[in-house]
Parts: C-alpha cells; sequence; structure tokens
C-alpha cells in the first residue's frame, strides 16, 4: 500500500512539474482571468465585466470564473494608472472601458497616461446617442435645432446625463460643428446626474433639448415623453429603432457611439494578446451574447484587435480637437 | 385605487421566503443595534451596508434588509434608555425621562411593552402616511425646476440647526463643513478640478460612504478606545427585574392619546427634510407634557405616557423621513440620509422619477415596512427580554467587531487602501468632533446635499443666462423660501425654551456622550 502510495505521489508530482510547460508550448490560456470594472458595482463598467465574464463563462469560453474586481476612482484613472505602474505585463487581465475612458485620455484626465500605454482588445457593443426635444417642441428636425442654436444659443439649454466636456455635451457639439456654428463654446450645455434626471427636467420646461444614450432615452421615448430629432448611428437602427432618422439623413454627417469594451495590459504578451480577441470576436457573435446586447439596448459595434486600436486612436483625437476649441484643454 | 393596487404588488415583491427573511435579518439586528448605547440607526445601517454589498443581494433585498435595520433600530434604542437610563440612539433620549424612574419602580417590562406597542403605533401609520403621501409629493416634485431643487436644499440646511440642535453655530459649521467636503472632486458643470490636489483617487470627490463609516462606525470604536474599561458600570443595572413583559389594557387606553397626537407630530417633522427622529420623539414629548401634565406632576417621574409619547413620535418619524428621501431624493434625517446613500450606490436615483422607474423597489420596500412592523411588534413584547441580554455584550467584543466590518466592507466597495486611510481619516475627524460637541448629522448632510445645491444653483443660472430673479419666479420657490426663512428665524426665538426644557432634561438623567 504505502509503496504505491507514493509511486502514485511521485506521478502527481511529475505532472505538476511538467504540466504548465505543456500548457505553454500549446496556446496561451489565462490561469486566473481577471476583470477589472474601474468603477464602484453597478455602474456600467461594471456591468461591462459582469455581463461578460458570466457569458464567457456560461459558452464555456473560459475555463472556470473570471475575477471581476471593482477598482474605482478618478473616473477609471485609478485603474488605468494601476494597470500601467504595476501590472503592465500581465497576461490574465482585462479592464472594461468605454468611450467616457477615450474621452478622458484626450482631456488629460489621466493625469500622465496616454492611449498607447496599454493594449485595446476590442468592443462588446455600443449605445448610439440620441438628440431629443419634448413631444410639443417647435423645433422639427435637427438642422431646425440646429439653426435655433446659431441664431441665439442663449434661448436653448441642453441637458445630458454627463459632466461638462463629458460625452453627451461632446455629441452636441459635434453635431454643431458639423453645421458650421463657430462659436461652440456659446452653447449652454447643462450637466445632471443622469440621464433621467435631465429628461425630466425637459419635461419641467428648464430645458429645450436633451442629449443623452438610446437606451437610457428609450423608455421615454415610449411613454411619449420625448421626441427623437436624430439617432447619431451611421445608419438607420432595426427593430423599434428604425423609426428614428439619423443624422447623416438630415445632411449633418455626425456618428456618436458610446462604445463598450476592454483594455489590457501595454505588455500583454502576442499569444495572450490575440486569445483575447478571439474569445471577445467568439463570444461577439454568440447568441447569449445577443440576447444581452437586445436585454440592455446595445446596438451593433464589433471591433477587435488593430481595427479597434484604430477607431479609439481617432476618436482620442477627435475628441482632443473639439475640447480644446471648447477650452476644455489647453 | 392605483395606489392599493401597487401597494399589493408590493407585497408580492416583498413575500419571497429570502426578502422574509431578510426582514427579519434586518429587525433582529437592527433592535440590537438599537439596544446598544451608541450605535445608533444611521451607524447601523452605514455598519451593514458593506454586508449587503457582499452578499451581492439585488437593490430591492438590500434595501429591504437595511430598512428593515432602520426600523428595527428605532425600536431598539429604547430598550437601553429604560433599563440603564443610557439612551440606544439619539432620538431614544427623550424615552430615559420616563423610561428610566418606571424601571426603578420595577415596572421595566411593562415600560419596555408599552413602548414596543408605542413604537408600532408610530411606525405603523407612518407608514400608511408614507403610502399615500409619497405618490401626492412626487406629483408635486415634477414642479422642481433647478431653481426651486436649490430653494429646496436651502431648507433643509436652514432648518437643520433648528430645534433639535442644542448650538446652532456648531450645526452650522458642520454643515459647512459637510458642503466644504462635498467640494471634493471634479465639477460636473465645467469640468474642473476642486480641492484635488493631483491626487487621481479624489477626482471623483469623496464617496459618503467613506465618510459615513468613518463618521459614526470608527469614530465609536475610538470613542471606546479613549474610554476603555470605564464604561462597563452599566453591566449589573442590566441585570435589574424586567418584571411583566404584557401592558395591561388599561394602561394601554390610557396612552391612547397620547400615542395618536404623537404620531401625528412625529410624521409631520419627519416629513420635513434636516428635522428627523430626534425633533419627532422631543417634540412628542414636550406637547405630551404640555397637554397631559401642564403642572410637571407626573412626567420625569414614571408616567406611562412620557414613555408612549416620544417612542411613537421617533418611530412616526423614521416613517416620515422616508416620505422626502424616495420621493423628492432629499432626506428627511440622518439615517435616511445613510439609506440615500445606498440608494444611489446601487444605482437607483431617488426622486419624481423613483415611483415610475423603480416601482417595484418602492412598493417592495413599503410593504417590507408594514411586514417588518409586524415582526418588530412581535420581536419586541415576547422577546425583549433576549435584547436586554444583548446589553451584556461587553464593548471589547462588539468594538473590534465594528472596526473589522467597516474595514473590509469599505475595502470590497473601493479596492483601494487609499479609501482605507481616507476612513481613518474620518474616524478621527469624528472623534475629534464629537469632544468639541458638534454634532456629526450636519456633515452627513452637507456631504450629500452640498454638490446638488451647489449644481441645481448653477444649472438655474446657466439657463436663466444669469438672472437671480429666477429663484423668486414661482409660487413655489416663494412658499419654499418661506419655510427656509421660518424654520431658520423660529428657532432663535424659541431656541432659549426648549434649551432649558433640554437642560432640565439633561438634569433630571445624565446622559452619555
Amino acid at each position: 500500500m504505502i509503496k504505491t502510495t507514493l509511486a502514485g505521489g511521485a506521478i502527481a508530482a511529475a505532472l505538476a512539474v511538467t504540466a504548465p510547460f505543456a500548457a505553454s508550448a500549446q496556446e496561451f490560456t489565462p490561469d486566473q482571468p481577471e476583470c477589472i470594472a474601474p468603477a464602484a458595482a453597478g455602474g456600467g463598467w461594471d456591468f461591462t465585466c459582469r455581463q461578460v465574464a458570466r457569458i464567457m463563462r456560461e459558452t464555456d469560453l473560459i475555463d472556470g470564473s473570471m475575477r471581476v474586481q471593482n477598482l474605482s476612482g478618478g473616473g477609471g484613472g485609478v485603474a488605468y494608472a494601476e494597470v500601467v505602474n504595476k501590472r503592465n505585463d500581465e497576461n490574465d487581465l482585462i479592464v472594461a472601458a468605454s468611450t467616457a475612458t477615450a474621452t478622458r485620455l484626450a482631456q488629460g484626465a489621466y493625469p500622465g497616461n496616454t492611449m498607447d500605454q496599454v493594449r485595446w482588445l476590442g468592443t462588446i457593443g455600443a449605445d448610439y446617442g440620441v438628440i431629443g426635444v419634448r413631444p410639443d417642441s417647435e423645433i422639427e428636425d435637427l438642422p431646425g435645432l440646429m439653426s435655433a442654436l446659431e441664431e441665439d444659443p442663449r434661448s436653448i439649454s441642453i441637458g445630458g446625463g454627463s459632466a461638462s466636456g463629458g460625452w453627451d455635451h461632446l455629441k452636441v457639439l459635434i453635431a454643431a460643428q458639423e453645421a458650421g456654428i463657430e462659436d461652440l463654446r456659446a452653447i449652454k450645455y447643462v450637466a445632471f446626474a443622469g440621464g433621467g434626471e435631465a429628461i425630466s427636467q425637459l419635461l419641467a420646461g428648464s430645458l429645450q433639448a436633451y442629449s443623452g444614450d438610446l437606451s437610457e432615452a428609450m423608455g421615454f421615448v415610449e411613454s411619449g415623453d420625448l421626441r427623437v430629432l436624430a439617432v447619431l448611428a451611421p445608419e438607420r437602427l432595426e427593430g423599434d429603432f428604425s423609426e428614428f432618422p439619423t443624422a447623416a439623413e438630415q445632411g449633418l454627417d455626425v456618428v456618436g457611439a458610446n462604445w463598450r469594451g476592454f483594455y489590457g495590459p501595454g505588455e500583454m504578451s502576442d499569444e495572450a494578446y490575440d486569445w483575447w480577441v478571439g474569445q471577445l470576436d467568439t463570444m461577439y457573435a454568440s447568441e447569449e451574447w445577443k440576447a444581452v446586447m437586445e436585454q440592455n439596448g446595445l446596438a451593433d459595434l464589433d471591433l477587435h484587435g488593430d481595427e479597434f486600436n484604430e477607431f479609439v486612436a481617432e476618436s482620442v483625437s477627435d475628441i482632443e480637437e473639439i475640447s480644446r476649441e471648447i477650452g476644455l484643454v489647453q | 385605487m392605483d395606489t392599493f393596487a401597487s401597494l399589493y404588488e408590493g407585497f408580492a415583491v416583498a413575500l419571497t421566503w429570502q426578502n422574509l427573511l431578510l426582514a427579519l435579518l434586518g429587525c433582529f439586528l437592527g433592535t440590537m443595534m438599537g439596544a446598544l448605547p451608541g450605535l445608533g440607526p444611521a451607524n447601523g445601517v452605514a455598519i451593514l451596508i458593506p454586508l449587503a454589498f457582499t452578499f451581492g443581494l439585488s437593490a430591492i433585498a438590500a434595501l429591504i434588509l437595511l430598512t428593515s435595520v432602520y426600523y428595527g433600530a428605532m425600536y431598539g434604542g429604547r430598550i437601553s434608555s429604560i433599563l440603564l437610563n443610557i439612551p440606544g440612539d439619539e432620538p431614544a433620549m427623550m424615552t430615559c425621562l420616563d423610561g428610566y424612574p418606571m424601571a426603578q419602580a420595577g415596572r421595566a417590562g411593562e415600560a419596555l411593552a408599552l413602548s414596543g406597542v408605542a413604537s408600532f403605533v408610530g411606525a405603523f401609520f407612518a407608514t400608511w402616511g408614507l403610502v399615500f403621501l409619497a405618490p401626492l409629493l412626487v406629483q408635486i416634485a415634477l414642479l422642481f425646476g433647478p431653481g426651486e431643487y436649490f430653494v429646496l436644499y436651502t431648507l433643509a440646511f436652514a432648518t437643520l440647526g433648528g430645534i433639535a440642535a442644542t448650538n446652532q453655530a456648531k450645526s452650522a459649521f458642520a454643515a459647512a463643513l459637510g458642503i466644504g467636503i462635498a467640494m471634493i472632486g471634479v465639477d460636473t458643470q465645467t469640468g474642473v478640478q476642486r480641492f484635488t490636489f493631483g491626487e487621481v483617487h479624489l477626482y471623483d470627490g469623496i464617496d459618503f460612504l467613506i465618510a459615513i463609516v468613518g463618521l459614526f462606525a470608527l469614530s465609536e470604536v475610538f470613542v471606546f478606545l479613549e474610554h476603555r474599561g470605564s464604561r462597563e458600570q452599566g453591566k449589573d443595572e442590566a441585570k435589574m427585574k424586567i418584571g411583566r413583559v404584557t401592558p395591561s389594557l388599561s394602561v394601554l387606553r390610557y396612552c391612547t392619546p397620547a400615542m395618536i397626537r404623537s404620531t401625528v407630530l412625529g410624521f409631520i417633522s419627519g416629513v420635513l427634510p434636516g428635522a428627523g427622529a430626534s425633533l419627532g420623539s422631543f417634540l412628542a414629548y414636550s406637547v405630551e407634557k404640555q397637554v397631559s401634565d401642564p403642572r410637571s406632576e407626573t412626567f420625569g417621574k414614571g408616567d406611562p405616557r412620557g414613555v408612549a409619547a416620544p417612542e411613537a413620535g421617533n418611530n412616526a418619524a423614521s416613517g416620515g423621513a422616508l416620505v422626502p428621501m424616495l420621493a423628492l431624493g432629499v432626506p428627511g434625517s440622518g439615517t435616511t440620509a445613510v439609506l440615500l446613500a445606498v440608494l444611489l450606490t446601487l444605482n437607483i436615483q431617488p426622486g419624481p422619477l423613483l415611483f415610475q422607474n423603480n416601482p417595484d423597489v418602492v412598493w417592495g420596500l413599503i410593504a417590507a415596512l408594514f411586514i417588518g412592523n409586524f415582526m418588530l411588534l412581535a420581536l419586541n413584547i415576547p422577546m425583549v427580554g433576549l435584547f436586554t441580554r444583548v446589553l451584556l455584550v461587553p464593548t471589547h467584543i462588539l468594538m473590534p467587531i465594528v472596526a473589522m466590518i467597516a474595514f473590509i466592507g469599505i475595502y470590497s466597495i473601493t479596492g483601494s487602501t487609499f479609501e482605507l486611510t481616507m476612513m481613518v481619516l474620518f474616524g478621527a475627524l469624528g472623534w475629534i468632533l464629537r469632544k468639541l460637541d458638534v454634532p456629526l448629522v450636519p456633515i452627513i448632510l452637507g456631504i450629500l446635499l452640498g454638490n446638488e445645491m451647489e449644481v441645481n444653483l448653477r444649472r438655474a443660472m446657466t439657463i436663466s443666462n444669469g438672472e437671480w430673479t429666477t429663484l423668486f419666479d414661482s409660487w413655489l420657490a416663494i412658499i419654499l423660501w418661506t419655510i427656509a426663512i421660518v424654520g431658520f428665524v423660529l428657532p432663535i426665538f424659541l431656541g432659549k425654551r426648549v434649551k432649558r426644557k433640554m437642560k432640565e432634561a439633561e438634569e433630571e438623567g445624565p446622559l452619555s456622550d
């Protein structure tokens, strides 16, 4: 008995030693996959991590489960600095990101950090921008709003759920710039803590227009409290959303997508990078993920690997330019 | 009828096994925390917030747990008031005045039972008030533009220093301190950083949970460390005879008018932003004394009405305080300020849209309050002996647990040691402020409401292109200004009278801390 046990132990030990080598020789798989949500539980980034972790586990794209860690602070800046400074060469780690991440990088709100310090993995969908008014408003379409803004910017207050210089503000400015309005700083944007609050002030008559994301506006459109002037999508959306005109249809070539996605550490190995990009790609195509998107009002935006990297670089430089124009960045 | 239909659906939400168990757990823990001197409802809820997150509870489940703790603590506060003459929490202070004399006369059990019933009456009818008033207030709330909101917050701060505080200057200082702390972080209206000193952790401002847990829970630990060993004197007294634990019908009948009057008064003071349960119990007691015993013959010497009135008052106030918190997003008391923070953390925006967007949360919560009330009545009358035993838990065991929960909780929410340091600093600040007799609740209100007050003023200014008159141009704004001014000025005249009474109260029964 004792002999066999010893022998068994020896074999197990030998296996334990050789196993890691065997794995790395074949293909990368993370030992302890981890997703950092750079905000407290309950927000958009937390949603991104938790939903992706759940679907990846259910579709067996990950062995076991992915740990979700909330690392809040600095609008994502704390997590960004942590990854760049302390966990720069980890292969098992991904971090939730969104347009807000790109916006803050562009505006220098992550001190000392730039977008090329991490590796951009891919998107998991997007929430397209919406510009709307009260149902009884005299403004009929997006060009109508723009010409009213050009004539007398003091008479129109636009509210949204992000801070000044944040994404809801920038969408209006990008549209205004496209419409040829020169004095962007004269446009009155009023920041609220969330889209719902902004819409209730639109209803109360304090605001004349609203800028936000489709997912948060949808409920108010259904209840008849909000009329959509334009969706900032490249083309008409599907299903219930198809009734909304795009900005491009109305002669203003503006696309505003609040994307959700991930980045990984800057020194992540190429094998690991390819593995994560591949897994995200496979997950995106799955039925399970389609259901999540539908449930949460996420529209199609499927960018992975290099394509995504380019996309982020482009949007960072766009946002930087417009932020400089309104004086948010020197 | 809509109200009843919604309430019915609320019961459907609340009557699941998980939620019922959570309500029972919350009621039990709350009663214990209320009973422990120093650990009031605000601390109790603050301490349990992290637990709710650690369990991964859904929004409604977390709310049911925490509001049960809240109601439970309001019930429990009276236990140590009656048995030890040490109020379990601030609102239970008035219960000492007649409860302890009753206990000394060997009627402790009767006082406990009677105050249990009074608590039930107050909380039960206040919950009905919540059912009918909250949807009404929501309709009014849609009249609120940024200007009106600004005036509303001004009102909250103006009435805050009012009657309940012993020193208006100190509570004004505390409120200013809170507002100052609220200014830290990126200014949402311009995107400019304020008081962040380039520290990335401060960009989002200071999380109120960190401030709350630090100021209330940790400072309690520090106070304990300071008084190590000297707080044990209450132990022997707790072993006193409890006596019969069912109130006689005649006593109940004797106290019924007092309970009714106090419930109404308590509910109204609860609904007023910033006033809260302490005010409710104080008003209830002093009015009851004026009405029933104008010549001070029995009150203060063990009159059962003096036990029933403040308990009905403070429990009614705790229900009333939920009205503005849920319907307007403006907390009516320190504990509802903590609950507001919980809602925000759960990504639920209280306010006019809450009833529209999260009806299941609101009505489930209200139904849970009804259920919790009956549970508490059941827990508090036959099982009161059990809770009295909680008072025997030595603080040197209790306090390390409080500290542990605080640290684990905050770390599990933020995942960063910076916040732990902040929490300890807030704990030290809370300890210093307690030494200086500066009330802590206005600080929390300042942190919670300061930002909103500023932001709404600036929104109003942006929209009106800088016209100050926008703050006065609706009848609602004018009414709110009037209440704010009266609420600020009146206590200055009434103050002397009230303060004299408070002094009497303190002389009659010396209070710890």
